[in-house]
């Protein structure tokens, strides 16, 4: 979804990236940029705070240890950790500008937001229309405080299976299904076909005082009733943590509240807070555990609390060790389900039960990658767009990064490039099949790269790769047939062989590792574009959207599979990519958190 | 033995240690006739093609001028033998390691003495690499083939002429390797040529094809990334340490990722996750094989599923593959066909080629002998002069590999006509000529060996005989011994070295070798004789027959059919018989048929059938000479004659064992003639004819017909017909079904 324009810069985003907790928040994002963000614009940038503010790692204190240290030392060690920035103050001076803060806050506590209107959503379908980079249309700005009203007070769902799910996260208050007929393929109601009637179930969400829809029983409308007045009592307790345990990353989101009361504060029992400020305040954990600032994405309202979400990850074999600080934490006395996706969720299930006493929940892992990736879509990248493609990629120095609006994502194939690949027919919300997978991923990559040059790290060997030249290990078709292979239409330039160079002797005594690198990494990422190719032509899709962390600040990869989606496809065949490229399956396992508590 | 100046150490290209000596006689076999060549050099290997003339002796028959005298009171046999000599074609093909190249080319600019040509036809990769080298070395110009034409035109041509080309390869199963019977047509198919990298493909005709795709992961990443993981320098060594690893030390399994849960979950832990995912997290020492098997998995499991995706694309159920890559190596093909298997779940077929390393050869050569026009002929693959598959395999016993895998030779005979499958064949796709396949059956296998050792001496023995005025008769059947010898051994180790190994396939590799050794025709004098004896009792025969009533003689018919089989010099325990006791003669071997119920009993529908009207026409397969053919087949053509059924007798087109050829069978048909009005006035208004059934194999092979087709009037015997007159005899087991 191109939410907005790239005009809406600044501390806004955030803002709109809060409101934009909807799915449909995307123009209401640019408005409420509008609205709030131009006051915030001056001081108040996110990332100015949110990198600078903070240490970049509590020096010494790693991610376990600190872990470890946090029970015995109470709230002082989080103290000690969260000093350098700025102590307690820094939930004040994390936060964008302070009325729109307060205004946002007030609200829930309230319980009397603003109720969203079918108007209102005809206004936002209209809207929507609008071209989208155009400047937000003032005077609309009683959205602001919406999204986190509706999701405490969700209705109980009608029980039918497929409305279930999708109701799931109505629940959950910020994922409205579309409302609009140009989207509604993209995120109705399976089945929903028409543009009116998936309209009618969403009324009761967008109310305060909802009357039951008319399918439920008195039982549910009773039910519904209990929620809504102790709505809260619905959520999951905090921490909300979403993991995903491949076979060589852990991925964890951890959303972080912002809209917590002086009472709340107070009731905050110590080891909660302590993860939350030893979480918050650092970017590096221990020696392998990394936050990926760059990709938190603030204000966002999930489960009707208003917070930022934080991308985390750490080596899947430091998995141990993780577990053992959850035990040191005394994690279980929080009462906490920890939602947990990946192979390692079966793999570790028993270690977290009997080191850590806590039960995974464990969810399939391809279905909280879709669903993680359509919801990360929706509200956006602190009001940028998460999707973007490569314009001009078959030439070098005019290719692009731009947005791309992926409103209507059906039918895609989604290819997840982690350790290994899996490739996915997505064809609606729910209803995807998985074609085909690769055991040639980036597991392959890092592990031919420290085979071949001794590097240790996937950064290392990036870095290597950026710097070498892939023809000197590679048989190119000119090597073998002089130039071009016409016959076929096969440039000199293509590979004819990858590595086929390394056959003789004497090249291989020459070869440098940054070449060799370089062409593992092109061998790899050619072999995934060409596998995907042929799978896109299989199942007659035209969009590939490429994910997983093997993407990760890996540019020549992304550039290289546009470029091989465009070229052998001869333009038909379109490749995107996603800002959170490894993060969906996390994103995924925390939605399922919430939808969990609301089908208790 | 000349020395063929190579130098090398066998197996790997790289190293110039040693020098080799090799016996060129083995190896480029006739290249004094050579008269036109074709060459392919690949990354790796050299295939050269030549296409020579051999000279080699046929048995001719000839009648004797009986016009004034009678020959039912003389003693004399009944028609001359002459030894003549014949040329013949044959398709040459040697493959050998780069390293040899020069002193190859050396040593074939000394023995080129006959030719002609002024071109050799060049494909592959090294082809423009070693452009200059060839010209100047063999005083040839360098005519430049495409690769991808050559590759599919040799394809076309091997799976069309050879008939056990192809095969899918399941290690375990029994047999391992399972060989496709020939197909009336094999299009389209996909072929997956891997070389240093990987093409793919889609053959829709004779000549047109379609390059559809490709990859760079290939034979070249797996030498390459191999040299370079593993220090290793040479591809079979690569393979040889492949062969020794684990690959689940290196890869990420899905039971690494998912723990003991993979089970609970219907997933297979030890499916590939990640390849190579275990390096990049552990920092563990990586042993060689472990790392070669796990790249050979890695890239087998890719070239699979691409061949896959693209066979989907396409609609194509079948994949063939070639290139250097597989090179017969069981490794390679077991993972490849189990990659196939698991991502098309089974509906897309894994099929390799015995001869995929000619490919691009003989497609070459076909080029540059298109005004020859090579197509139009048969061509038959010689056992003799053609190593096995799996020659190079470095999985095979090294005193084995030592010897043959660093040349490999094919070569391939010129039949005289092109062949086609017999017409009648309900279904030639589902024909299968041989019942018994050796290859799965190790008793049978040891049984028939061991049956094929032991009757060596006794062919021997027969050839020195059957030449009786030449000198060096004696040795070159000790020649014989010794090639025949070495075949059956290599059978032994390999039994699917020259496809299903099958009694027939056993006895054309005897046939071939006797050939090799200029004996075309061990038996001719035996034939000769009694055939002679045979005609002697003709009209005796005929005049007891007549006396019988109907149903009697019918009888008496079919039992002479059977008896007559019993003269059959393939089968052991007869050739026993006729050995010791030369007088054994027809009515004893009558006598000696079990009374009916037969075995394979259809008389009664026979005799039924026979009441009804006549048969319009009848095929029949003769198979002995002398008794068999002269007083088992022939008075049963004359009774089918006089019911008014035309009668096509189809004879050997060469001489196999002591089986009636055609031309003989022209000689006995005219001294029958002579004696019998019923078969004079049928050849003279040919309502019989004699043809030739294109083989000269001792079984029937209904594939490979040569004789006339009559539209759809030819009616074949019923079952017991066939089954009697046809050539079942020398396993027991080869009954051509007919319709």
């Amino acid at each position: 979804m191109l939410k907005l324009g790239g005009g809406g810069g600044g501390g806004g985003q955030d803002w709109a990236c809060s409101v934009a907790g909807t799915g449909l928040g995307g123009e209401e994002a640019a408005f409420e940029v509008a609205r709030l963000g131009d006051p915030g614009k001056g001081g108040c940038r996110g990332p100015g705070w949110g990198c600078a503010g903070i240490p970049n790692s509590a020096p010494g204190v790693g991610m376990l240890q600190a872990g470890a240290g946090g029970p015995e030392r109470g709230g002082q060690g989080v103290e000690e950790v969260g000093a350098p920035a700025g102590g307690g103050e820094e939930r004040p001076a994390r936060h964008p500008p302070a009325p729109a803060l307060r205004l946002l806050n007030r609200k829930p506590q309230g319980g009397s937001g603003e109720i969203k209107t079918p108007e209102n959503d005809l206004q936002r379908g209209r809207l929507s229309r609008a071209p989208r980079a155009a400047p937000p249309a003032p005077g609309m700005g009683d959205h602001g405080g919406q999204p986190e009203r509706s999701a405490p007070h969700a209705p109980g769902t009608p029980a039918g299976a497929g409305a279930a799910a999708v109701n799931g996260l109505l629940h959950n208050g910020f994922h409205p299904p579309p409302i609009q007929p140009p989207r509604l393929c993209s995120r109705s109601l399976p089945g929903g076909g028409d543009a009116a009637p998936p309209r009618l179930p969403l009324q009761p969400e967008l109310q305060p005082q909802p009357p039951p829809p008319q399918h439920d029983s008195p039982a549910k409308k009773c039910r519904l009733r209990r929620r809504m007045d102790s709505g809260r009592k619905n959520r999951p307790p905090f921490p909300w943590f979403g993991m995903d345990i491949g076979g060589t990353l852990v991925k964890l989101v951890y959303f972080e509240p912002k809209d917590i009361t002086a009472e709340e504060e107070q009731e905050e029992v110590e080891n909660l807070k302590s993860i939350r400020k030893y979480l918050t305040s650092n970017t590096a954990y221990g020696k392998t555990g990394i936050r990926d600032v760059h990709l938190e994405l603030k204000n966002l309202t999930m489960c009707g609390r208003k917070g930022n979400l934080h991308f985390i990850r750490f080596p899947s074999c430091a998995m141990h060790r993780f577990i053992q600080m959850g035990s040191e934490k005394n994690f279980s006395s929080l009462h906490t389900t920890l939602c947990a996706t990946g192979g390692g969720a079966f793999k570790f299930e028993e270690d977290f039960r009997t080191i850590a006493d806590l039960q995974l929940h464990k969810l399939d892992e391809l279905d909280c990658l879709i669903q993680g990736l359509l919801y990360v879509d929706s509200v956006g990248f602190n009001g940028k767009p998460e999707c973007y493609y490569f314009e001009n990629p078959t030439n070098p120095e005019l290719c692009q990064k731009r947005p791309y609006c992926l409103d209507n994502p059906y039918p895609m194939l989604l290819v997840n490039m982690g350790s290994g690949v899996s490739i996915l027919a997505v064809y609606s919300k729910d209803n995807y099949k998985r074609v085909t997978g690769t055991s040639l991923g980036g597991g392959t990559f890092l592990g031919l790269c420290c085979l071949l040059t001794g590097c240790e790290t996937f950064e290392e060997a990036l870095e290597m790769a950026a710097k070498g030249d892939s023809t000197n290990v590679d048989k190119l078709v000119k090597d073998i047939y002089g130039g071009d292979y016409e016959r076929f239409g096969l440039q000199g330039s293509a590979v004819a062989s990858s590595f086929g160079n390394m056959m003789s002797k004497e090249k291989r005594d020459s070869i440098s590792k940054e070449d060799l690198a370089r062409a593992t990494l092109v061998t790899i990422t050619n072999n995934i574009g060409s596998i995907a190719r042929m799978c896109a032509l299989n199942e007659n899709i035209d969009r590939v959207v490429f994910v997983g962390n093997f993407l990760r600040i890996n540019m020549v990869s992304m550039k290289l599979l546009a470029y091989a989606m465009d070229f052998w496809s001869k333009g038909q065949l379109k490749a995107l990519f996603l800002e959170h490229e490894g993060y969906f399956g996390a994103v995924g396992a925390l939605l399922e958190l919430f939808k969990m508590t609301d089908d208790q | 033995m000349a020395e063929c100046g190579a130098s090398g150490s066998g197996s790997s290209g790289d190293s110039l240690d040693k020098s080799i000596t090799l016996p060129p006689d083995e190896i480029f076999r006739n290249l004094e006739n050579a008269k036109r060549f074709a060459i392919d050099i690949g990354g790796s290997l050299t295939k050269l093609a030549y296409y020579s003339t051999v000279q080699h002796k046929v048995a001719k028959v000839r009648s004797f001028d009986h016009s004034d005298k009678d020959t039912e009171q003389d003693h004399e046999p009944p028609y001359e033998i002459s030894v003549q000599e014949e040329v013949t074609a044959r398709l040459h093909f040697v493959k050998f390691e780069n390293t040899y190249i020069e002193a190859c080319l050396d040593f074939i600019k000394d023995h080129l003495v006959n030719t002609e040509t002024k071109v050799i036809q060049a494909t592959g990769g090294g082809a423009y690499k070693f452009k200059d080298l060839i010209e100047e070395k063999l005083q040839l110009k360098v005519d430049k083939e495409d690769v991808m034409t050559c590759l599919i035109k040799g394809c076309n041509f091997v799976l069309k002429n050879i008939p056990q080309e192809a095969f899918v390869y399941q290690k375990g199963s029994n047999p391992e390797f399972r060989f496709q019977t020939h197909q009336p047509s094999v299009f389209p198919y996909l072929l997956v040529s891997v070389g240093s990298g990987v093409s793919i493909v889609k053959v829709e005709t004779e000549d047109r094809f379609e390059w559809i795709g490709g990859s760079s992961i290939g034979g070249g990443t797996f030498w390459g990334l191999g040299a370079l993981l593993t220090k290793t320098k040479s591809f079979d060594e690569l393979l040889h340490l492949a062969s020794r690893g684990q690959h689940a030390n290196v890869d990420m399994l899905v039971q690494d990722i998912y723990g003991g849960a993979h089970q609970t979950l219907g997933l297979s832990g030890n499916l590939i996750a990640s390849s190579f995912g275990k390096s990049a997290t552990a920092d563990t020492e990586f042993s060689k094989e472990d790392m070669a098997k796990s790249l050979l998995h890695m890239i087998s499991n890719d070239i699979g599923q691409l061949a896959c995706l693209y066979a989907k694309l396409h609609c194509l159920d079948r994949v063939y593959f070639g290139g250097f890559f597989i090179r017969g190596h069981p490794v390679t093909m077991r993972t490849i066909t189990y990659s196939i298997n698991f991502f098309s779940k089974g509906e897309v077929q894994a099929l390799f080629l015995r001869h995929e390393g000619y490919l691009g050869a003989i497609g070459a050569f076909l080029k540059g002998a298109e005004q020859d026009n090579p197509n139009q002929y048969s061509w038959e693959e010689n056992y003799a002069g053609s190593s096995g598959l799996m020659s190079s395999s470095p999985e095979l016993c090294p005193t084995q590999r030592a010897r043959s895998g660093t040349f490999d030779l094919l070569e391939m005979d010129r039949l005289e006509r092109p062949l086609v499958n017999l017409p009648l064949l309900l279904d030639p796709s589902s024909y299968v000529p041989d019942t018994v396949d050796l290859t799965d059956d190790a008793l049978a296998r040891k049984y028939w060996l061991t049956c094929f050792e032991e009757a060596l001496d006794g062919v021997v023995k027969r050839a020195v005989a059957s030449q009786p005025g030449s000198v060096d008769a004696a040795e070159r059947a000790e020649k014989f011994r010794q090639k025949y010898w070495d075949k059956l051994q290599t059978l032994r180790h390999q039994p699917f070295a020259y496809g299903t190994l099958t009694v027939r396939s056993l006895l054309d590799t005897r046939e071939h070798c006797l050939n090799e050794f200029n004996f075309p025709d061990p038996y001719s004098k035996v034939k000769q004789k009694d055939n002679g004896v045979a005609l002697k009792c003709f009209q005796r025969v005929i005049h007891s027959l007549d006396a019988l009533g109907w149903e009697e003689r019918q009888l008496a018919l079919v039992k002479g059919l059977l008896a007559g089989n019993v003269f059959d010099w393939g089968a052991k325990a007869v050739s026993d018989v006729l050995e010791s006791d030369p007088q054994f003669g027809f009515e004893e071997a009558k006598r000696k048929l079990q009374e009916r119920p037969w075995l394979v009993d259809s008389y009664s529908n026979w005799l039924q059938r026979l009441k009804g009207p006549p048969h319009k026409c009848a095929l029949i397969f003769a198979d002995n000479s002398g008794v068999d053919v002269i007083l088992g087949v022939f008075p049963f053509v004359r009774e089918l004659l006089s019911r008014g059924t035309e009668v096509i007798l189809a004879c050997n087109s060469g001489p196999a064992l002591n089986d009636v050829t055609y031309s003989e069978s022209l000689i006995v048909a005219e001294r029958i003639a002579a004696m019998d009005p019923v078969v004079r006035s049928a050849l003279r208004e040919e309502r019989l004819l004699l043809t030739r059934t294109g083989s000269s194999s001792p079984c029937l092979d209904l594939r490979t017909w040569s004789g006339p087709c009559k539209g759809g009037h030819i009616w074949a015997l019923g079952p017991l017909a066939s089954q009697s007159v046809s050539l079942s005899v020398c396993s027991g087991a080869d009954s051509p079904v007919l319709t």
